[in-house]
C-alpha cells in the first residue's frame, strides 16, 4: 500500500471504527481514537513533500490498480506540485478540527469525529485521484458527511443550510459526470485524466465541457453569482464544519479547473478566459463590498472567503506564472487563515453563544492571549506582509498586471476592501470598552484552544515570512500546465 | 427444438414439488411461529439459488420442453436474484408478519408460487408461457395483498392490483394476439425470424406491439400506466410490498426482454421511441409526485416509479441509425441498475418492517424523527439505501445510474446526450426527498424522546446490517456485478435465432 492510500484510509478507517464501536459513554476514549486517527492520517503525507522530487513535472508517488473492468476504471492515484501541499492541508487542518472538537461536542461523539475522518480521507482521495472517474467518486462522497455534520451539529437553519449546501453542488457535480462520461467515449474509453489532456478535442465539445466542468467546479469555489449556498452553510455549521469547508472543500472546485478545465479544454478556457475573469472581480469587488456590512461574525469570514477564492481563480484565467502559482499559494494560505479565523469565532461563540458582532466589544480586555491571536489571523486575512496572506495576493497581482494594467488595479483593491471590513471586524469586537457582561466574565484561553490556535499561526507565520518550499514544489508543474495550456488542441 | 432437454428447468421442478411439499406439511404444523414451514422454505429457497447459479456458471443456453422455455445465462441470473430476494424477504418478513397474526402457511407458499411464476416468466420462450408465469405470478400477489382480509385499505389495495392487473394482462394479451395474427407463430424465436424475413403488414405488428408495450408499461408501472402502484404499495401489509417491489421487477424486465429484444428487435425502432415517452414520463411524475408523500411507503411507490423510468433508459439504446452497436451495453446497464436497485430496495423495506411494531406501523416519514438517536444502525442502513436511491457515490446506486447515463452518451448522438442531462436532472429532484429521509432521521429530534428501540430479533438484524453493507460493498467495488451482468446479457443477445 502506497503512502497515498494510506493517507486516504487510514482516517477512513479509524472513522469507520468510531461509527461503528464509539459510544458517547466513552466519549474520552473516542476523542482520542480520533485524535490518533487524524496525527497518523498527517504523518503519512509528511514524506510526500520531504521526498518530492521538485525538478519534475510528472506525477509521483503514482499507485495504479485495475478497479471497474468494465469501464477500464483504474484505482490510480499520484500526486504532482499542485496538489502535493493540499494532501498536507487537508490532514493537519482534520487534526485542528478534532482538537477544536474536544469538549465543545458532548453529543454523539463518535459520529462527529467519524464524519470528520472520513471526510479527510475523501479530500485526499479527490486531490490525489488521477481517474477520472475515481476523482468523481471521491469530489461526490465528500457531500455526504459534510451533508450531516451541518445537518445534526449546526445551527437554528442547519436543515434549510444542508440541503442548500447538498443540492447546490449536486447540481454541478451531475453536469460534469457527463462531461466525464463524454470524454471517456471521446478518449476511447479511458477515464485517465493524464490521457484526457492529451486528447484532441473540437471547439464545440471544448466549450460544451468547459461549462458543465465550470458548472462543478465554480459552485464548489463558488464563484459570483452561485456562491449563496456558502453563506448559509458557514453560518449553520459547527466549527469544526466551517473550518473544514473554508479550508479544503472551496479548494476541491479550484483544484477542479487546474486538473481539469484548464488542460483538457485549453482553447475553450482561453476563449473563456474573459468571463472568467471579470466574474472573479465582482466577486473581489462586490463580495468585499457585502461583506463590509456583515453583522454576523461568521458571515463575514464567508463572504471574506468568496472574495479570496475570487482572486484564486482570477490568478489561474490570467494564465501567467505568477496568476497561477499565486493563486495555488493563495489557496494554501486562505486554507491556514481562513480555518483559523473560523476557530476563533469558535472559541468566542462556545463562551457566549452568539456570533453577532454587536454581543462583543472590548474582548482584548478579558481575553489578552486570544486576542494577540485573532489579530493576527486578521492581519493575515487582510494581506499583511510577513503572513501568509500576503504572498498569494501579492503574486496574482503581480500576475494580473502583467496580463492588463487594468485588471491588475482592480484586483489590487481587494487590498482595502479586505483590510475594512477585517480591521472594521477587528476593531468592533477585541478593542474598546468592554461592552457587556458577557464579555466581563469571559474566561481567557485554556491550554487546548492555545494549542491549536499555536499550530495555525506557526503556518501563518511560516508560509508569510519563508515561502519558498510552497512555491518551490509547485514551480515545475505550473511552468508545465502553462506550456500545455498555451498549445492549441482543436483538431 | 424438440428435445425436452430436462435439465434446463430442474430449479423451476425443484421449486414447484417443494412448494406442493411445504402446502402439506403447513397443514400439520401447529407452531405459531411457523418454525418448519419458514426452515422448509429457506431450504428450498437456497437449493434453487444454488442450481441457477451452477446452472448460469455452466454459461450454456438450452431451448427446452419442446421450445417452450429457454434456459440461458441471463435468464438463470435473473432467477438466482430472484430467489434470492425472496428468500431475504421472508427473513424479513417473518417477525413482522407474526406480530401481525399473518404469519400463516399461505405466506410461504404464496411467495413460492409468485416466485415459480416469476422464474416461469423469466424462462419463457413463447407467448404463451410469458403469460401463464404472469398470471401465475400476479394472482399469487393478488391473494398475498388480500392477506390482511380485515383491513380495509389491504382489501382497497388487492381489488385495485387485481383489476388493474386483469386489464394488464389483457392489454398484453391483445398484443400478442396481433403478433400471432401477423407472424402466426408463438413462439419468440419464430416470431423474430417471421418478422426479420419481412413482408408482414407493418400496421398491424406496430398495433400489437403498442399493446403490448402498454402492457409490459403496467407490470413495471410505468407512467401512465403507475396507477396502482402506489395504492398498492401503501395498502398491501410491509412484507407484501415487499414481495412486490422486489423479485418481480426482476421478472418485469426478464419478460421485457425476452419479449423486445429477442423476439421484435427489428421493431425496435418503433419500440424505443414509446419507451422512451414511458421512461421520462416516469421519472418525471414519480420524481416530482415523491416528493408531496407524507407516507413513507407511498413515497417509496412514487420512488420505484422513478426509479424504473431510469433503468428503462437502457432499453432506448436498442438501434442507433440502424445498427445495435449500443445494445448489449445498454441492456446491461439496465440489468446491473434493476439488480442493485432490488438489493437496495430490500434492506429499506427491511429496515421499516423493523421499525413497526406489534400494532403499529412505520408508515409516515415522521415515524422516523431522530432514529439516529433510537437506532443508530437501523439508521445508518436506511440512509445508505437513501443515498444509494439518490444515486450518490460511494453506493451501489451511483454505479447504475453511471452505467445507464454512459449507455446513453456511447450513442454519441445529441438526442440521447440530451436525455442523459434530462435524467440527470429529474435525479437531482429525485435527491431531495431521498434527503429528506435522512434528515428525518439525523437531523431532527425524536418525538419520545431518544429511547433506545430493539433492533428487532438477532437472525433480522445481521441480515440487515449485512444488506446495509452490500450496498457499500458493491458501491466500493462494483466490477464484478457489473461484469457478470455484462456476461449474461452477451451470452443472451448472442443466442443464435
Amino acid at each position: 500500500m502506497g503512502l497515498l492510500s494510506l493517507a486516504i484510509w487510514l482516517p477512513i478507517a479509524f472513522g469507520v471504527v468510531l461509527l461503528a464501536a464509539g459510544r458517547d459513554e466513552h466519549a474520552g476514549v473516542v476523542r482520542w481514537i480520533a485524535l490518533v486517527g487524524a496525527v497518523l492520517g498527517f504523518i503519512v503525507t509528511v514524506p510526500l513533500v520531504t521526498g518530492f522530487d521538485t525538478s519534475t513535472a510528472a506525477m509521483q508517488f503514482v499507485e495504479s490498480v485495475a478497479w471497474i473492468d468494465r469501464f477500464n476504471v483504474n484505482y490510480h492515484l499520484g500526486v504532482d506540485g499542485i496538489s502535493v501541499w493540499f494532501v498536507l492541508l487537508t490532514a493537519f487542518i482534520t487534526i485542528v478540527v478534532v482538537i477544536s472538537a474536544w469538549e465543545v461536542i458532548d453529543q454523539r461523539v463518535n459520529q462527529y469525529m467519524g464524519a470528520f475522518l472520513i471526510l479527510s480521507g475523501l479530500m485526499v482521495g479527490v486531490f490525489s485521484a488521477l481517474d477520472g472517474l475515481l476523482f468523481y467518486v471521491f469530489f461526490e462522497a465528500t457531500l455526504i458527511p459534510m451533508y450531516i455534520i451541518i445537518g445534526v451539529w449546526g445551527g437554528p437553519r442547519r436543515v434549510y443550510a444542508a440541503f442548500k449546501f447538498f443540492l447546490y453542488t449536486l447540481l454541478g457535480s451531475l453536469l460534469m459526470l457527463i462531461a466525464l462520461i463524454f470524454l471517456y467515449y471521446k478518449s476511447g474509453g479511458s477515464f485517465e485524466i493524464l490521457e484526457w489532456h492529451k486528447l484532441p478535442l473540437s471547439g464545440t465539445a471544448q466549450t460544451l465541457l468547459f461549462f458543465a466542468f465550470f458548472a462543478a467546479f465554480a459552485v464548489k469555489v463558488p464563484m459570483w453569482p452561485v456562491h449563496t449556498w456558502l453563506p448559509d452553510a458557514h453560518v449553520e455549521a459547527p466549527t469544526g464544519g466551517s473550518v473544514v469547508l473554508a479550508a479544503i472543500m472551496l479548494k476541491l472546485g479550484a483544484y477542479g479547473f487546474l486538473r481539469f478545465s484548464l488542460p483538457i479544454v485549453p482553447d475553450a478556457s482561453q476563449e473563456w478566459a474573459g468571463f472568467v475573469i471579470a466574474i472573479s472581480l465582482i466577486a473581489v469587488l462586490y463580495i468585499g463590498l457585502v461583506a463590509l456590512v456583515q453583522n454576523d461574525m461568521k458571515k463575514l469570514v464567508a463572504y471574506s472567503s468568496i472574495a479570496h477564492m475570487g482572486f484564486v481563480t482570477l490568478g489561474f484565467f490570467i494564465f501567467n506564472k505568477l496568476g497561477v502559482a499565486g493563486g495555488i499559494v493563495q489557496m494554501i494560505s486562505h486554507g491556514f487563515v481562513s480555518g483559523a479565523m473560523f476557530l476563533c469565532i469558535g472559541v468566542l461563540y462556545d463562551r457566549v453563544h452568539s456570533r453577532e458582532i454587536a454581543s462583543y466589544g472590548g474582548v482584548v480586555n478579558t481575553m489578552p492571549k486570544f486576542t494577540a491571536f485573532a489579530v493576527l489571523f486578521a492581519m493575515a486575512n487582510c494581506g499583511l506582509p510577513g503572513t501568509a496572506g500576503f504572498v498569494g495576493e501579492w503574486m496574482v497581482i503581480l500576475g494580473a498586471v502583467e496580463f492588463n494594467f487594468w485588471i491588475g488595479l482592480l484586483a489590487a483593491t481587494t487590498l482595502i476592501f479586505g483590510a475594512a471590513y477585517t480591521l472594521w471586524m477587528v476593531k468592533r469586537v477585541y478593542f474598546g470598552a468592554v461592552a457587556n457582561d458577557d464579555v466581563r466574565q469571559l474566561q481567557d484561553l485554556n491550554r487546548r484552544e492555545f494549542f491549536m490556535l499555536s499550530l495555525l499561526a506557526a503556518a501563518v507565520l511560516w508560509m508569510g515570512v519563508y515561502p519558498k518550499p510552497f512555491t518551490d514544489v509547485m514551480d515545475a508543474s505550473v511552468a508545465e500546465l502553462l506550456r500545455h495550456v498555451a498549445i492549441s488542441k482543436l483538431n | 427444438m424438440n428435445d425436452m432437454n430436462w435439465i434446463a428447468v430442474y430449479p423451476e421442478i425443484v421449486l414447484l414439488a417443494m412448494t406442493c411439499v411445504i402446502l402439506l406439511v403447513d397443514l400439520f404444523s401447529t407452531s405459531p411461529r411457523r418454525t418448519t414451514t419458514f426452515v422448509l422454505t429457506q431450504a428450498t429457497l437456497a437449493a434453487v439459488a444454488l442450481m441457477h447459479l451452477s446452472w448460469f456458471q455452466g454459461g450454456f443456453t438450452l431451448i427446452a420442453m419442446q421450445g417452450m422455455v429457454v434456459a440461458d445465462a441471463m435468464g438463470h441470473l435473473l432467477a438466482f436474484f430472484a430467489t434470492v430476494a425472496t428468500a431475504v424477504t421472508l427473513v424479513y418478513a417473518r417477525p413482522y408478519a407474526a406480530d401481525r397474526e399473518l404469519l400463516k402457511g399461505e405466506l410461504f407458499t404464496l411467495s413460492l408460487f409468485a416466485l415459480l411464476g416469476i422464474q416461469v416468466m423469466i424462462a419463457a420462450n413463447n407467448f404463451l408461457i410469458v403469460y401463464l408465469g404472469l398470471e401465475l405470478m400476479s394472482l399469487s400477489l393478488y391473494a398475498l395483498v388480500a392477506l390482511r382480509r380485515d383491513h380495509a385499505v389491504s382489501t382497497e389495495a388487492a381489488m385495485k392490483y387485481f383489476v388493474l392487473g386483469a386489464l394488464a394482462s389483457g392489454f398484453l394479451l391483445y398484443g400478442l394476439s396481433m403478433l400471432y395474427g401477423a407472424t402466426g407463430s408463438l413462439d419468440l424465436r419464430e416470431v423474430y425470424t417471421a418478422i426479420a424475413v419481412g413482408q408482414l403488414n407493418p400496421q398491424v405488428l406496430t398495433f400489437g406491439l403498442v399493446f403490448i408495450v402498454a402492457g409490459l408499461g403496467f407490470k413495471l408501472g410505468l407512467v401512465p400506466f403507475h396507477m396502482w402502484v402506489p395504492d398498492v404499495y401503501q395498502g398491501a401489509p410491509t412484507a407484501v410490498t415487499l414481495m412486490i417491489a422486489g423479485a418481480p421487477k426482476l421478472a418485469a424486465f426478464a419478460i421485457t426482454f425476452r419479449l423486445l429484444v429477442e423476439g421484435m428487435i427489428d421493431l425496435g425502432h418503433d419500440w424505443q421511441q414509446m419507451l422512451i415517452v414511458l421512461s421520462v414520463g416516469s421519472m418525471l411524475l414519480g420524481n416530482l409526485a415523491a416528493i408531496a408523500q407524507g407516507n413513507l411507503k407511498r413515497m417509496l411507490a412514487y420512488s420505484a416509479i422513478a426509479q424504473l423510468g431510469f433503468m428503462l433508459l437502457g432499453f432506448t439504446v436498442t438501434k442507433i441509425s440502424g445498427n445495435t452497436f449500443s445494445a448489449v451495453n445498454g441492456y446491461s446497464s439496465s440489468m446491473f441498475y434493476l439488480v442493485t436497485y432490488v438489493l437496495t430496495t430490500l434492506a429499506t423495506f427491511g429496515v421499516i418492517m423493523v421499525l413497526a411494531r406489534a400494532g403499529s406501523e412505520a408508515e409516515d416519514i415522521a415515524d422516523l424523527k431522530g432514529l439516529n438517536q433510537r437506532s443508530p444502525m437501523l439508521a445508518a442502513v436506511m440512509a445508505v439505501c437513501m443515498f444509494s436511491l439518490a444515486g450518490i457515490p460511494p453506493t451501489v446506486g451511483f454505479y447504475a445510474k453511471l452505467a445507464v447515463l454512459q449507455a446513453l452518451v456511447s450513442t454519441n448522438v445529441t438526442g440521447y446526450i440530451v436525455l442523459a442531462v434530462v435524467a440527470v436532472m429529474l435525479s437531482l429532484v429525485g435527491a431531495f426527498y431521498y434527503l429528506r429521509i435522512v434528515k428525518t432521521m439525523y437531523f431532527d429530534a425524536p418525538d419520545g424522546g431518544a429511547v433506545r428501540l430493539d433492533d428487532g430479533p438477532a437472525g433480522v438484524r445481521g441480515l440487515l446490517a449485512a444488506n446495509g453493507a452490500a450496498v457499500l460493498v458493491f458501491g466500493v467495488l462494483p466490477g464484478g456485478l457489473m461484469t457478470l451482468c455484462v456476461e449474461a446479457i452477451r451470452l443472451a443477445v448472442a443466442v443464435p435465432a
